[in-house]
């Protein structure tokens, strides 16, 4: 079995969770930039946090022959401040030229304020200045559908991006119908208690058609897991699925829209 | 996959699941705490399960979120509870 991890917080894994990662086939990470369980105090740790995402961690996956791509932003949970925000969008443009980042993300709205919608704008005019993709944030249980709402109100108002190039993250069953309909893609998030598990993500597989669709384990420093997405193919294949099948799913879809990008290759 | 089928794979699974939140609603029964908004939500969302139709989880987490429209002024904090009050 091979797939792509194409969501996943390594700054804040220990190192043998890339070693358990290859050996169950991965052949591929993305981290978004994100919250890091504390406020950042200046844009200079951002400037820090995305040599992290850009240098140092790169190099901590090859040694176990893995690409690393990366995604920035100042996410969600750190847009209430405004002045800061604007700080950390202004160094983003330095940083989008490195050989491993493929667009802006995640990005997104956390309780849905206004100062959080102004930075999303901010962002998604960014990404169209520069011509890259998105990948979106959605917010957290009671403010995830409204969030979700909002956000594509956004991202619709903005002229220059085009919805199959954005992926709208952590979608549940209230929230895959509206983003698949409007054309965006659609990630599913195998995270325990606020999100999703293996049986309801392949449920929203079979109802949603699964074109515009990819699976991730968004692991962090909570409790998480870097193998999620090996273990919903487990479950895939209890249901009867094809390796074909499966792997169409995990490997050949996040390919599909992660190849958008002229700088994500991997060896196929 | 058929109803036996998914019985086959997910009955005990569900029966777990279920048996965990009788027990969940037995503790806040116990605790004589005054009520308070996730537990009216957790309520409502439980009504959904007995209506029909292959659409229960997304009528759930409807029952639990924030159904208005507006962004709001400030954040009161970063966290998310798992329920909306009703509006």
């Amino acid at each position: 079995m091979r797939y792509i991890e194409p969501h996943a917080h390594m700054v804040s894994r220990v190192t043998d969770d890339y070693l358990a990662m290859v050996m169950a086939g991965c052949a591929a990470v993305c981290e978004p930039a994100f919250w890091a369980g504390f406020d950042r105090g200046s844009a200079q740790g951002f400037h820090d946090y995305f040599c992290q995402l850009t240098d140092y961690e790169p190099r901590r996956a090859a040694r176990y022959g893995l690409p690393h791509y990366s995604w920035l932003c100042i996410n969600p949970k750190e847009s209430e401040d405004i002045g800061l925000a604007r700080e950390v969008l202004a160094i983003i443009p330095d940083f989008l030229g490195r050989d491993n980042v493929l667009g802006i993300g995640e990005i997104g709205l956390n309780k849905n304020t206004r100062n959080e919608m102004t930075i999303l704008e901010e962002h998604v005019r960014l990404a169209a200045e520069h011509d890259r993709m998105i990948l979106v944030h959605t917010p957290h249980l009671e403010d995830k559908w409204k969030g979700t709402r909002l956000i594509m109100d956004v991202l619709r108002a903005e002229k220059r991006i085009m919805p199959d190039r954005v992926i709208i993250d952590h979608v549940e069953e209230h929230t895959i119908g509206m983003v698949l309909d409007a054309g965006f893609w659609a990630g599913i998030t195998l995270y325990p208690e606020s999100k999703c598990t293996p049986a309801r993500a392949v449920d929203m597989f079979e109802t949603s058609g699964g074109e515009r669709l990819w699976l991730n384990c968004a692991c962090d420093w909570g409790q998480s897991d870097p193998l999620a997405v090996p273990k919903a193919a487990v479950e895939m294949r209890r249901r009867g699925y094809s390796d074909e099948a499966i792997e169409r799913l995990i490997f050949v879809n996040p390919l599909r829209f992660l190849s958008q990008s002229k700088k994500f290759r991997i060896r196929e | 996959m058929d109803r036996q089928e998914v019985l086959d794979l997910y009955f005990v699974d569900a029966r777990a699941r279920l048996i965990d939140i009788a027990a969940f609603l037995d503790r806040l029964e116990r605790g004589h705490a005054a009520e308070d908004f996730r537990a009216e939500a957790f309520r409502r969302a439980l009504k959904e399960l007995e209506k029909p139709g292959a659409d229960r989880a997304e009528r759930v987490l409807m029952a639990l979120s924030d159904q208005t429209r507006e962004p709001i002024p400030t954040a009161p904090g970063k966290g998310a509870c798992g329920a909306a009050p009703a509006s």
